[in-house]
């Protein structure tokens, strides 16, 4: 059966200047043998925009995540990181450009042989920072993720929640320009991903930070579409019901290699394709 | 139910043969190439000689005992039959120093490294932390091949020395104990019958297994797909192909020096 499209149009021509958008994909495909993961997508993710992925095990989430690092190439098309070209880079450049961006991994992937400080810090002490200041920012970012204590354990003695928050720590402790969230929930149980969603969305209100975030949980994304972050009470709020357009959220849905949506989740609710009110409901 | 056989084509199998060696040898070449490229890990080149280089002491020194002695054991029986048995000596040496120590330690440490080698790697790639590494702008080429390579060849080298000298102490304790053989007959025969080719041979050797045990232990690490089944194919493969390499490669430089210095 093929896919219900809607119409999405080319990412270079939707916006006026697309180019100083965090991600751009443009018509980008690629096929693992016989298997094509991706076809013809094209997307940008606009400054200071949180974007949620969404689409069945296997639809290419999280190969559109390394796709926009570089990690992976595509078989045709272009992807922009930062204004940069990462399809026309090579392997030395990518790792410049990548320091301008961070993220977080399904499986948090963390370094088991060293302790949450050196993983936190691993990027700081590649750049050969002092140590004052190396443990000065850990200590920040680890207060921000609410995991202090932990900073001499190692990986495994963690659980999966906190693993994960370990991971954010060190996506943000260099404050990039963009984050990428492959399922930062998935596996996790619902208090914990509560957690996780308010430090994605703390991210989002207090630093501004453009995100694009895989996930399997719709609640994730109609949580950060319709909550804030309230700095004075640390806490996420949700927001009164005509403020919420002003959240900067957007939702992309994938189907067999391609985008069937993108847009806002008031465009989303209101969507009447069989497909997407199927897998909304 | 009919059973459902997929037939691989010869072509494709041949491509994969292709593409595997054309892999290694970019893995390979880059391993070299980092030790003239910024930044060298000297911290994980120190932590990975220690593993590989102490950690085989053991093994390196049992085995290199157990050579020397065996085959002392063995050939002094037909030297006594032909009155010879003063050449034990000589023979123990010159088995140990060309051939024996370097091919018995490069063994050794392929077994325990290179497996070590593919599974700390594949598990790093299953667990998406080679990927995450290269998200945090460190190339894993640097951080974890080169290390590893130049740790290798580094104490493998030193590993057969001490191999090739406690082969001789072996094969003296056997000579002395059980043929009542004179110590400076022995030692002195062992000294005198080595050649510059002889110890050229047998320090050359260690550098190009060391190299052959790193690269295919790293090689088969970094190429590990399918989960945990993945990553105990890619220990098996590594110990496998180091070994069977190891062996090749042994005859053909044993060939080219003796084409290049001269037969006995």
């Amino acid at each position: 059966m093929s896919s219900p499209t809607l119409p999405i149009e080319n990412p270079a021509t939707q916006q006026g200047d697309s180019s100083a958008d965090p991600i751009v994909f443009d018509n980008v495909s690629i096929a693992f043998e016989d298997n094509v993961v991706l076809d013809g997508v094209s997307f940008h993710l606009p400054k200071g925009d949180t974007k949620a992925l969404f689409g069945v095990a296997g639809s290419g989430k999280s190969t559109i995540l390394k796709l926009a690092l570089g990690l992976l190439r595509p078989d045709s098309g272009r992807i922009f990181l930062l204004g940069s070209e990462v399809t026309s880079m090579s392997e030395q450049e990518l790792f410049k450009l990548r320091a301008r961006a961070g993220i977080v991994f399904q499986e948090s992937a963390l370094f088991d042989s060293l302790r949450v400080r050196e993983n936190v810090a691993y990027r700081m002490m590649e750049e050969h920072l002092s140590e004052e200041e190396v443990d000065r920012r850990v200590r920040e970012v680890l207060s921000f993720v609410e995991l202090e204590r932990t900073i001499d354990m190692v990986p495994s003695e963690l659980s999966g929640g906190m693993r994960r928050r370990v991971a954010i720590a060190r996506a943000i402790i260099t404050k990039p320009e963009v984050l990428l969230y492959d399922s930062p929930t998935g596996g996790l149980d619902p208090v914990t991903s509560n957690t996780i969603v308010e430090l994605i969305v703390k991210q989002r209100d207090v630093y501004k930070t453009s995100a694009l975030m895989v996930t399997h949980r719709l609640q994730d994304g109609f949580t950060m579409a319709t909550h804030e972050f309230d700095k004075n009470t640390n806490k996420m709020v949700k927001m009164p019901k005509g403020k919420q357009s002003e959240v900067p959220m957007s939702f992309l849905l994938l189907r067999d290699g391609k985008i069937i949506f993108d847009g806002d989740l008031r465009e989303l609710a209101a969507s009447r394709d069989p497909y997407i009110r199927e897998y909304i409901s | 139910m009919a059973l459902e056989l997929e037939m691989t084509s010869p072509f494709d199998v041949a491509k994969d043969a292709v593409k595997a060696i054309q892999d290694y040898s970019i893995l390979a070449s880059q391993s070299l190439a980092n030790f003239f490229r910024r930044p060298l890990y000297w911290g994980d080149l120190m932590q990975q000689a220690d593993l590989i280089g102490v950690g085989s002491l053991p093994i390196v020194v049992l085995s290199g005992l157990s050579i020397g002695a065996l085959l002392a054991l063995n050939s002094a029986s037909t030297l006594q039959r032909f009155g010879g048995i003063t050449l034990i000596g000589q023979l123990v040496s010159q088995s140990m120093v060309t051939e024996l120590g370097p091919l018995i330690t490069g063994l050794m440490v392929s077994g325990r490294n290179a497996s070590g080698m593919a599974s700390e790697l594949g598990s790093m790639i299953v667990t998406e932390q080679i990927d995450a590494m290269r998200a945090l702008g460190t190339d894993p080429s640097k951080k974890l091949v080169t290390p590893r390579v130049g740790a290798t060849v580094f104490m493998l080298f030193f590993l057969t020395i001490i191999s090739d000298l406690l082969g001789l102490v072996g094969g003296f304790a056997v000579a002395n104990l059980l043929f009542g053989l004179d110590s400076r007959q022995y030692w002195s025969n062992a000294w005198q019958t080595l050649v510059f080719r002889d110890v050229f041979m047998g320090l050359v050797k260690p550098v190009m297994f060391g190299f052959i045990i790193a690269s295919i232990g790293c090689y088969y690490g970094m190429s590990t797909r399918g989960g945990t089944q993945g990553v105990g194919r890619s220990t098996t493969q590594a110990v496998v192909t180091s070994s069977v390499l190891i062996l090749v490669v042994d005859f053909f430089v044993t060939k080219a020096i003796f084409a290049v210095l001269g037969y006995r």
